[in-house]
């Protein structure tokens, strides 16, 4: 069955790694959600937080092929449970008059907050978990959503 | 204090400490600054016609000696020539490094002359790759570069040369080790014991064993162990194309190639067996058919060096991580023999019933000039070809019995290999017979290297199967598509003249009669290349064969089928009565 996975990889900080791992997901038509890429505590190596949708076969075809990669270190699965994920959301939402105190409540119910806000439209900011994210988009929806951008999951193990 | 030295003056002292004596290319602008290096060193140059033949060559000194092959080629379109020879090796794990020139690094991206993203268009193609832009990272560069095509599962590695890292200066240190963080556990995996021995348990519970050998085996020089786990367990042994050699197929327990074209009693026995050992192989589409159909009622098991090769095609029940070799070494610790002589009968009973053979016709065929190249060549050399129908012939009727023997690109399945491969395969094994058994359509795809194979006075025989078809098209074109022959026939070339226009023998023969002598007299030219047009019967066909996507036990062209007066009929299927027949049940 497919579903939704979180692999880390640390990889080595230096040019063309991106293109390497961007180049295998395609080349074997893996389905990916997000794909970030950050620097770590150490300056030689980044990580790459990569959401993929497969099964268990796929997913164990990603890992494989992720680590044959040369400039691939590490390639780590994040299990269920075992780990925290947030991603950065920024909505600008079309508000004004009376929905916008509503929409302050409902922001702060989420730990959102509003970080720019003109006469017409206003844009929420939030960190959470994908699932949050979700929820709060489904609510934001119901005022009228003019942009939307998020960062996609970044993970850390407990 | 060390001396400094120029880039490329330092990319030659790592060459020659990595064992380099042969190199394969073309130099152009921005590479001459190597190529002058390379003038004043012992390596030997060999200038080729094409770049694509440079690659074909390193690909083809890699397979014949084992040692990483080199070719060179200036940015550019020097550099895109090389493209289908890193494909080529990369599919079939053939270790090479291509030293491609590139604009100076100030001006990358700017789309100088002759500038082109290498990395970004061979990256699909090779196993890893490197831009120097700093004259300092040279020496390391190299030595990982040779390592990672070495090791693990072998592969290719590109090494793009900007003209400014050659003719910088450096301090020249050669690296003493190897140490890439990401690439450790691939160049020497671990072996987990456990798995070793739940296949040993595996391998105790069968009757019906059939071992399915692909070229791993032969990368890692493994064929000994191999033929010792055979007559221990007395378990019969097939190859995948590129595993021919691996284990004599003069041996009592060899079933030769299995797959698409293999033999059908191999295919049969394969569809009937109640383990399937895969030792080195990848379970390619053309070995397994309808994967789910294949080997059915067995329990498999792989041991492969590259973790992503398992489980890729074919679900297996016990999988074994590691140097073939080494994992062999480990699991005949742990076999014992087995009495298997039910099924070796079984066996014999059906290699009897279902013999390999083809059906005379007047015509000159390709079967019988391979089988009087085998014999008279004792089986012995080394047999470069191109790809097709004469490369199916070729794995089908010459005995191959040492690992190195058979130069051919399966994965890919490369015409123009044959020719610039067997020019590489004479420069890895110099003291060996090379033959070039190819196609007139593949062969004229990089016959521009007959000038190479002159120039270099190499003693290569090129045995051309000249049916003027692109040959496997039209067999294809007359089972799937009623006989429409779009775009597959050629036209009639002198192979006797283009030989002679080279500084080549050139010889013809269009009768049975003819083909011996002619063998014979290739065999004593001692200074130069020799080509042999054989005028072949046109439309002959390789049979047995699976058509892609269908099981084992469903084959076109059976013994059965070839033995009756009409031959096999175009556009047919097996009958499900035959089917029922085939499979043996």
């Amino acid at each position: 069955m497919s579903e939704k996975h979180t692999i880390s990889c640390l990889v080595e900080n230096h040019f063309g790694v991106l293109s390497r791992v961007a180049n295998l997901i395609s080349a074997r038509g893996f389905n990916i959600d997000s794909l970030t890429v950050s620097a770590t505590e150490d300056p030689t190596i980044s990580r790459m937080t990569i959401v993929v949708d497969a099964d268990a076969v796929k997913l164990e075809q990603v890992k494989n092929q992720l680590n044959r990669l040369i400039d691939v270190i590490e390639v780590q699965e994040m299990k269920e449970g075992r780990f925290i994920d947030r991603e950065l959301l920024l909505a600008q939402v079309k508000v004004n008059g009376a929905a916008l105190a509503k929409l302050e409540a409902l922001t702060q119910r989420y730990g959102a907050k509003v970080a720019h806000a003109t006469d017409q439209s206003v844009v929420v900011e939030v960190a959470g978990d994908t699932k949050t994210l979700d929820q709060l988009v489904d609510e934001l929806r119901k005022y009228g959503v003019l942009k939307l951008v998020r960062t996609g999951r970044v993970a850390l193990e407990k | 204090m060390t001396t400094k030295l120029k880039g490329a003056q330092i990319l030659i002292e790592c060459l020659q400490r990595e064992g380099v004596e042969t190199v394969f290319g073309i130099p152009g602008g921005v590479n001459l600054p190597t190529f002058d290096a390379l003038y004043q060193s012992p390596i030997k140059v060999v200038l080729t016609a094409h770049e694509q033949g440079a690659s074909h060559m390193a690909d083809g000194y890699a397979r014949a000696s084992g040692k990483v092959g080199v070719c060179l080629a200036t940015s550019g379109p020097g550099a895109t020539n090389l493209v289908t020879g890193l494909a080529t090796a990369y599919m079939d794990s053939i270790p090479i490094v291509a030293l491609t020139g590139q604009v100076r690094t100030s001006v990358i991206g700017n789309d100088a002359f002759q500038e082109a993203d290498t990395i970004g268009i061979t990256r699909p193609v090779t196993k890893h790759s490197y831009l120097v832009k700093d004259v300092r990272d040279m020496a390391r560069v190299v030595r990982e570069a040779f390592h990672i095509a070495a090791t693990g599962r072998p592969g290719p590695v590109l090494i793009d040369l900007p003209v400014d890292s050659t003719v910088n200066e450096a301090e020249f240190e050669y690296p003493k080790q190897v140490n890439i963080r990401g690439y450790k556990l691939q160049a020497a995996p671990a072996i987990n014991m456990a798995q070793v021995r739940a296949a040993a348990e595996a391998i105790a519970k069968s009757k019906k064993p059939i071992i399915y050998v692909g070229a791993g085996v032969i990368h890692s020089g493994a064929s000994a162990e191999l033929l010792q786990l055979a007559k221990t367990l007395k378990a019969p042994v097939t190859t995948s194309l590129l595993g021919l050699g691996a284990f004599p197929e003069s041996d009592p327990l060899s079933l030769g190639m299995l797959g698409m074209h293999g033999f059908e009693y191999t295919n049969l026995a394969v569809a009937e067996c109640d383990l399937l050992i895969g030792i080195g192989a990848r379970f390619d589409d053309r070995v397994t058919g309808k994967p789910d159909e294949f080997a059915r009622h067995a329990k498999k098991i792989h041991i492969d060096v590259d973790p992503s090769s398992i489980n890729k095609t074919v679900r297996v029940d016990y999988a074994v991580v590691g140097d073939v070799r080494q994992v062999l070494i480990e699991l005949n610790k742990l076999v014992k023999g087995a009495d298997t002589s039910d099924w070796l009968k079984q066996l014999a009973e059906m290699k009897r019933q279902y013999p390999l053979t083809y059906r005379e016709k007047g015509r000159l065929l390709p079967q019988y000039i391979i089988q009087q190249i085998a014999e008279a060549t004792r089986g012995d050399a080394v047999i470069a070809t191109g790809v097709g129908q004469h490369q199916m012939w070729t794995a089908q009727y010459y005995q191959f019995n040492k690992p190195r023997s058979l130069i051919t690109s399966g994965g890919l399945g490369t015409m123009g290999f044959g020719l610039p491969a067997a020019i590489g395969a004479q420069f890895g094994r110099p003291k060996d017979v090379v033959w070039d058994i190819d196609g007139d359509g593949s062969f004229q795809m990089t016959s521009m290297e007959l000038a190479t194979a002159a120039k270099q006075r190499l003693p290569i025989k090129i045995a051309i199967m000249n049916n003027q078809f692109h040959g496997m098209v039209r067999q294809w074109q007359d089972q799937f598509y009623e006989s429409r022959y779009a775009a597959s026939e050629l036209n009639v070339v002198d192979f006797v003249k283009l030989a002679e226009a080279y500084g080549c023998v050139g010889l013809r023969v269009d009768k049975k009669e003819g083909v011996r002598p002619a063998i014979e007299q290739a065999m004593s030219v001692a200074d130069r290349p020799t080509i042999i047009d054989f005028l072949v019967e046109q439309k002959e066909n390789v049979w047995p064969m699976i058509a892609p996507g269908k099981p084992h036990f469903q084959m076109l062209g059976t013994y059965a089928m070839l033995s009756k007066d009409g031959g096999v009929p175009q556009h047919r299927r097996a009958t499900p009565d035959e089917e029922s027949k085939l499979s043996l049940g």
